[in-house]
């Protein structure tokens, strides 16, 4: 299994090496015709008030945050800060901003920041990007009325802002979020879910709400001889049969594909060289309520995770756009443990432990989940044979997506399955199994061990980063060991793309989400791309 | 004239107030909520203060009673209230998106009408022949295919493998993007009216009056454009009036296909997100859209045959 995951990512990389390495001499002009797949409207154009990805992938061209992905390295890095420096105590930040322009020819500066940051945090707003704030020092006290602003921002000059932080963890985690952008404080806050006005490189140009986003290249964008390209469609296309079709049709020019389309593209002579993979940061789950009697023991979740054949389910149902998880943390996480081993499918080991723990039969739960065909009820009804052949009953509970989530807050379900973030940054992710995390911000299952909570504190207070890594390796493994759910797999992001179009990135934080700015199209683009 | 119309528009009050307490009401009891739809990705993107917020700014955490009279009280004064996921006017959702649907119910109905009622025609005058049983196969087949598959095949072959047409999109002037969805939504109602028409040219033929002129030596071909259309018009009438009236809301499976930016589309994510004051708000956009088709349809009526009074 370790092999089989090994080679998957090796080739995934391959795949995504192969992509890069022919991007060597980029070519200005024409334009790119994106597609937004998930769903199709946009909630707003302005990101701050929307958690959506749908939202974020439109977000992307017109931003910029302080910090940024880097999808490459798999790390944060500074984005609108040229340089930082560190305090000794590592928890203040002292950021050089960069010389920036705003679209509508403001420039960037330190109260920019602030106002940004202080307009995130502010309670009356409910804004869903805040939670990227509360790393910051004073935004507490703001937010319980206490304070007037946040303390932990401070202005050294217009270029200058000192951020001093709450705790220790790399604060690029939060700062670089989409969620969180930095905006011009002298811009009408009201016009900007239509009108944006960004550091990014695009400019809107045109919105057809439901349809489309026409953007065009902003001419004031601080890195130079960026972007590229002169003009970025981004299409909302919801149907992936209709993307299908127009992808083959050349109307488009990236396609986010599904199992089945993956399978086919696979296949297609002429599809087959242009797929971008990359393994998510998305952990596919079935998470166990302990208010089920026999969800308290742990052998009977080790016991749902030995008995379901997952790597068969990957294999026929997900056509190997997946791949099989091991713990929580995902293979592109940096405190992912290459030596680990995954649950094995023994059904044998299944009834044994199911036996020890009292419930040889006679165990029988539902599993709450949506119609995605990813992580939903094929899958349910996928692992409904194989938990009966050791004794376990298992009934669906059909929901729809906005249902699913209002189910588990409530705490409402015995079993749901779901696709939760796991990623990038391992100490946040982990922090969801927290036994201090409420069930409403994600400890879903309630998670309660006292060895895990001393390894995500040690982790939360180390300084150095290998040794935190060490940490949040052997929190993951126990996680594997607890099984507080049913480990099913990380998502594998597929992406087809024209020939004519270089630059993208295998990027795990989200595949749909690019650098815009590198990517450009060669001679051979048809006519309507240049 | 005026008397008709302004009891009309009286009528469609009741008929608004029922459909927007129904909805209401539904939404309320259904579960999912706003704040549910917001991590419905699974990104933990939402904190518990910021869902708090939420609930205060939009007034969810108040009763279900001071909700509804708070909705009310705003639709008296035409305000139709904030979109909880834009957090701007309702109106101001909605608006942009009205006149992508009416486009596309018009294009739509202009293409059953052109193809549907001349093919009931011909159908009815020459009964038994290959024409009117290729005519009704047609309309049996055109009321029975689902438009997601039929849209899903005329892109297929227009767009793929002709490359004729686009195969999805909206340019406000581009009259290349509209005919493939206007088609798939429209071979519907085109089989409708083309059974109705056939239906209802057979039943004229057939009548009395119509045998008494034929005796009197009426050509065929002006016995149909003096007698029978005429009579058969007001049936094609109703026909056409219902259809297009329920076009608009039919649209949602044809909008999302081909990214068509209509109001349908826009249904369906608003209810999926729980935003129910767009929710309520395009709904009643549909309704009155319903009933002015129908008034106006009534009073074609009384223009066609004057045996029909509007007052």
């Amino acid at each position: 299994m370790l092999n089989r995951l090994g080679l998957i990512a090796a080739l995934a990389l391959g795949t995504a090496t192969a992509a890069l390495a022919q991007d060597a001499t980029p070519k200005d002009g024409g334009k790119l015709v994106f597609t937004a797949p998930y769903g199709n409207s946009i909630t707003s154009l302005d990101i701050t008030a929307t958690p959506h990805t749908q939202d974020e992938i439109v977000a992307k061209a017109i931003n910029r945050s302080l910090y940024k992905w880097n999808p490459e390295s798999g790390k944060p890095e500074l984005d609108l800060a040229g340089t930082v420096e560190k305090s000794a105590d590592g928890k203040t930040y002292t950021y050089k901003l960069r010389e920036a322009t705003f679209h509508n020819g403001d420039k960037l500066d330190a109260d920019d920041v602030i106002w940004s940051y202080n307009r995130l945090a502010d309670p009356k707003k409910a804004l869903p990007g805040a939670e990227q704030m509360l790393q910051i020092a004073g935004v507490a006290e703001f937010q319980a009325g206490k304070a007037d602003h946040i303390s932990g921002l401070k202005k050294i000059d217009d270029r200058t802002i000192e951020i001093t932080f709450i705790n220790l963890a790399d604060p690029g985690w939060n700062l670089m979020s989409n969620y969180a952008p930095i905006y011009s404080k002298d811009y009408p806050e009201d016009q900007l879910a239509s009108k944006p006005n960004g550091l990014g490189p695009f400019k809107l140009a045109n919105y057809v709400a439901g349809s489309k986003v026409e953007l065009e290249k902003f001419d004031g964008y601080y890195e130079k001889g960026k972007p590229h390209l002169d003009k970025l469609d981004i299409m909302l296309m919801g149907e992936a049969s209709a993307r299908d079709v127009a992808f083959r049709n050349a109307e488009i020019d990236t396609n986010v594909l599904g199992p089945v389309q993956y399978e086919a593209y696979s296949q297609d002579p002429a599809l087959k060289d242009h797929i971008l993979e990359v393994a998510e940061v998305y952990t596919r789950n079935i998470g166990f309520n302990p208010k089920v009697e026999a969800f308290k023991d742990k052998r009977v979740r080790q016991a749902i995770n030995y008995a379901i054949n997952k790597d068969l389910i990957v294999e026929k149902l997900l056509k190997n756009k997946a791949y099989p998880a091991v713990s929580w943390l995902p293979i592109s996480s940096p405190a992912f443990d290459k030596d680990a081993k995954p649950y094995a499918y023994d059904p044998e080991k299944a009834k044994e432990l199911l036996k020890e723990a009292g419930f040889e039969t006679g165990l029988k739960f539902s599993v709450t989940a949506t119609s995605n065909e990813s992580w939903g009820l094929p899958i349910v009804e996928a692992i409904i044979p194989m938990l009966a052949k050791v004794g376990v009953t298992v009934t669906t509970d059909p929901v729809e997506s906005s249902v699913l989530s209002d189910k588990i807050l409530s705490d409402n379900f015995d079993a749901f399955i779901w696709s939760n973030s796991s990623g990038p940054d391992p100490l946040k992710y982990l922090n969801c199994f927290y036994s201090k995390t409420s069930q409403t911000a994600c400890n879903y299952v309630k998670f309660n061990n006292a060895d895990f909570d001393k390894l995500i504190e040690q982790a939360g207070n180390e300084t150095d980063p290998a040794k935190q890594n060490d940490l949040l390796r052997q929190a993951n493994n126990l996680l594997q060991d607890e099984a507080p759910v049913w480990f099913f797999n990380y998502n594998k992001a597929v992406m087809a793309y024209q020939p004519w179009v270089h630059g993208l990135k295998p990027n795990g934080a989200e595949l749909a989400i690019q650098d815009y700015e590198d990517i450009w199209i060669d001679d051979s683009a048809p006519a309507s791309r240049k | 004239m005026s008397r008709f119309i302004f009891r009309r528009t009286l009528q469609m009050i009741p008929t608004l107030l029922a459909v927007v307490l129904i909805i209401f009401v539904i939404f309320s009891v259904v579960p999912g909520s706003f704040i549910s739809s917001l991590m419905s990705e699974g990104r933990n993107a939402t904190n518990a203060d910021v869902m708090a917020h939420l609930n205060e700014q939009f007034g969810l955490d108040k009763p279900l009673p001071v909700r509804l009279w708070d909705y009310l009280w705003g639709l008296a004064h035409f305000d139709l209230g904030i979109s909880y996921r834009t957090r701007e006017p309702v109106w101001n959702v909605i608006e942009p998106r009205l006149w992508p649907s009416i486009k596309l119910a018009l294009a739509a109905m202009g293409f059953a009408a052109a193809v549907g009622i001349p093919l009931g025609f011909l159908a009815a005058l020459k009964p038994g022949s290959v024409l009117d049983t290729g005519t009704m196969m047609l309309a049996v087949s055109g009321l029975s295919v689902p438009e997601f598959w039929l849209g899903l095949l005329l892109m297929y072959v227009f767009a793929l493998q002709l490359g004729l047409l686009p195969s999805f999109g909206y340019q406000p002037g581009g009259i290349r993007y509209i005919i493939l969805p206007a088609i798939a939504l429209g071979v519907s109602p085109m089989a409708l009216l083309a059974r109705t028409t056939r239906a209802g040219v057979l039943d004229v033929m057939n009548a009395d009056f119509v045998r008494t002129a034929r005796a009197k030596g009426l050509t065929e071909p002006r016995l149909v454009r003096s007698h029978v259309t005429r009579n058969v018009l007001v049936l094609i009438l109703t026909t056409l009036g219902l259809q297009i009236g329920s076009l608009m809301g039919q649209a949602i499976v044809i909008e999302k296909l081909f990214s068509w930016p209509g109001i349908g589309s826009l249904l369906v994510d608003s209810v999926s997100a729980r935003d129910i004051p767009v929710v309520q708000g395009t709904v009643i956009v549909i309704v009155l859209w319903f009933l002015v088709i129908n008034m106006l349809v009534d009073i074609a009526y009384a223009m066609i045959d004057p045996r029909i009074k509007v007052a």
